[in-house]
């Protein structure tokens, strides 16, 4: 992990995305005052208008690759920065919008827009990863406040941070939830989903969407088998697994076998 | 007028056993044990006999658990369901220390200890009486953990017999239950028969005894011991499932190439249910949360599994990184090198890991593949040698 400056700078740059992932860094109020005095912050035009040029210890990058200039603005993006962390599903699997990477991107255009001349879009939606190296990555949708403030904490003290690649299952396990998937039969991802959300949707009762993309080993089939066993149709399962982590490969690999299977 | 109860054991009306919540309350316990919460009978804090999953029943069968009424009005109709006692004694998220930066000093803050009312823990099974008895030995065998230490000692037992099992359950070939026997403080044993409702109440230890006296109690007839006969007997006829305890060890290191892992690994989806639901699984790991000045930072422990890729990396990379090695490495401790490691087998038969399996892995049917054939062909479970 690199060295930083006694005055680390830190910037916020964003692709396709809903600001969301960013937000949760101006959402971390109690933390930051204290942050601003542990860093600067540099360029975070969600927070403030005034920039400063790079380059910069930290930086945060959220949402997708989308257009051909942001294939270009990543590259000089990764150029300014010493340390590049990208935070969301949409920069860490391509988000909501890899949906297009299924389908065909001039024909949405044209049914979506009146002068579908206008628009320049590639075909597909991708990480940053894909385009550009990436030091650290955080998952979600949005992205969890502690593992953001133990990532910016982990870089000023260049030490690795605690990002578990477990299952949301023993975050569920460990909060004394009830599993929604074996008490009530609900369609549950927690087993091959990510932690890091500290099981938010079935502490309401509500099967995971995985949010967070796949955890370090995904093991889909038998989960998809079992869910079938408990009732759930193959247009169901091609769409849970098409959500904001449609294109990381474990998920994509499932919601693709359930279209094969439908047709 | 009954005749009067011995000093060590009676039988309480079903009518008074709000009684024993009162006499609990009374000498300070905080009391814990069965209530239903969301779809399932867990452990939580009881405060009156009401709190009770009083006319619930539970069905259990692999990977699926579902709570249904029952008319008969019993207390205690059920099996164990996804907690365990271990949130108590070994809990899943623990601050074990604090720190704080002042001037050129480090000052270290313990953690939080002994609340200040010690445990009850009502409605303990046979075989979570022989899980506790399992992780005193890893809590306490060697180096003492406080945690646990402090929690254990102070926890009151009251043990409840079972009076009903289910498909999921293989206490008996365990010798693990289903009777209660000891390791107890106070014992209910729910019988309920045209000669009543009742409870055989039964002391092993002075904090029993002092408890038991308190209580409204009869002594037992010839009727109490023939209900309870007869209720034993169901039990165990209910009971199918069975693990072979003695020959587990020998038969799990002379099949580490068994092809049946790679089977299983296709199967389990790495998720830690069946460890974390297990009640003698203590895996742990730690976590340091600095604050972001930096003046402050929390020690924590909490509950991991050998089934996460990260429990077995060493240098940056997992000397387990093929499921079937995981699910290989956690039964053989289990019910193998837990008799090396602590004189006894790993597993109690409760059977949570069977129902709390989302795909339903069933660890009895694991063994007996293993037992039926010795592998034809020699396969490795990729990556898998521990």
């Amino acid at each position: 992990m690199p060295a930083l400056g006694p005055n680390p700078r830190l910037a916020v740059f964003k692709f396709a995305s809903c600001d969301g992932c960013q937000l949760t860094l101006l959402d971390c109020e109690d933390e930051l005052l204290t942050l601003t005095r542990r860093v600067e912050i540099a360029d975070f035009r969600e927070a403030s208008s005034q920039v400063i040029e790079g380059p910069y210890d930290l930086t945060l990058v959220e949402g997708s690759v989308t257009t051909e200039e942001d294939r270009h603005r990543v590259q000089e993006i990764r150029a300014e920065s010493r340390f590049l962390v990208t935070i969301g599903a949409c920069a860490t699997s391509g988000g909501i919008q890899a949906l297009r990477n299924f389908a065909d991107v001039e024909e949405f255009s044209r049914v979506v827009y009146a002068s579908p001349q206008y628009i320049r879009t590639l075909a597909t939606s991708t990480p940053i990863r894909d385009h550009v190296s990436v030091d650290l990555e955080l998952r979600g949708c949005p992205i969890s406040k502690h593992q953001l403030l133990e990532t910016i904490s982990a870089v000023l003290t260049r030490r690795t941070p605690d990002l578990p690649t477990d299952s949301v299952c023993i975050e569920c396990k460990r909060r004394g939830n009830v599993c929604v998937l074996v008490a009530r039969g609900a369609t549950c991802l927690g087993p091959v989903t990510q932690a890091g959300c500290g099981a938010i949707c079935p502490a309401f009762h509500r099967g995971c969407y995985g949010c967070f993309g796949p955890q370090g080993t995904p093991n889909v089939p038998p989960l998809t088998h079992r869910l079938h066993e408990l009732g759930a149709s193959r247009g169901e399962l091609l769409r849970v697994f098409r959500t904001f982590n449609a294109a990381a490969p474990a998920f994509r690999q499932a919601s693709e076998s359930e279209e094969r299977a439908k047709t | 007028m009954s005749p009067a109860p011995s000093d060590t054991a009676g039988v309480l009306e079903r009518k008074d056993l709000g009684r024993l919540l009162e006499v609990l309350n009374g000498a300070g316990y905080r009391v814990v044990g069965p209530r239903v919460r969301d779809g399932a009978i867990v452990y939580d804090e009881l405060r009156t006999e009401e709190d009770l999953p009083i006319g619930w029943r539970d069905r259990q069968e692999a990977g699926t658990y579902r709570l249904e009424r029952s008319e008969d009005g019993r207390v205690f109709d059920f099996n164990v369901g996804p907690h365990s006692w271990k949130k108590y004694l070994f809990p899943p998220h623990h601050l074990l220390w604090s720190t704080r930066q002042e001037g050129n000093r480090l000052q270290v803050a313990p953690g939080p200890t002994l609340e200040d009312k010690p445990l009850a823990f009502l409605g303990v099974r046979a075989c979570e009486l022989a899980a506790l008895q399992i992780s005193d030995r890893v809590f306490q065998g060697g180096v003492v953990d406080p945690t646990y230490s402090q929690r254990r000692s102070s926890a009151l037992i009251i043990a409840v017999e079972c009076s009903t099992s289910a498909p999921t359950c293989f206490c008996p070939s365990m010798r693990t239950g289903p009777e209660v026997t000891q390791g107890f403080d106070l014992s209910l044993r729910e019988l309920l028969s045209p000669w009543g409702h009742r409870f055989l109440v039964e002391a092993a230890t002075d904090r029993g005894r002092a408890l038991l006296r308190q209580l409204p109690l009869r002594a037992g007839t010839e009727e109490d011991q023939g209900d309870l006969g007869a209720q034993r007997a169901r039990v165990r006829a209910g009971i199918q499932r069975s693990l072979p305890v003695d020959e587990a060890h020998d038969l799990l290191q002379e099949n580490l190439e068994h092809p049946r892992w790679e089977t299983v690994g296709r199967r389990c989806l790495a998720c830690t249910n069946c460890t974390m639901a297990c009640p003698t699984c203590f895996c742990s790991t730690t976590e340091e949360v600095p604050s972001l000045s930096g003046e402050t930072s929390e020690h924590f422990r909490r509950w991991d599994s050998c089934f996460n890729l990260a429990f077995s990396q060493l240098h940056t990379i997992s000397v387990r990184s093929s499921i079937a090695s995981r699910y290989r490495q956690w039964l053989n401790h289990k019910l193998g090198t837990w008799w090396d490691q602590f004189g006894t087998s790993g597993c109690v038969g409760c059977g949570r890991c069977i129902t709390w399996c989302p795909v339903g892995i069933d660890l009895t049917e694991e063994l007996a593949a293993l037992r039926a054939k010795a592998p034809s062909t020699p396969t490795t479970a990729q990556g898998a040698k521990a």
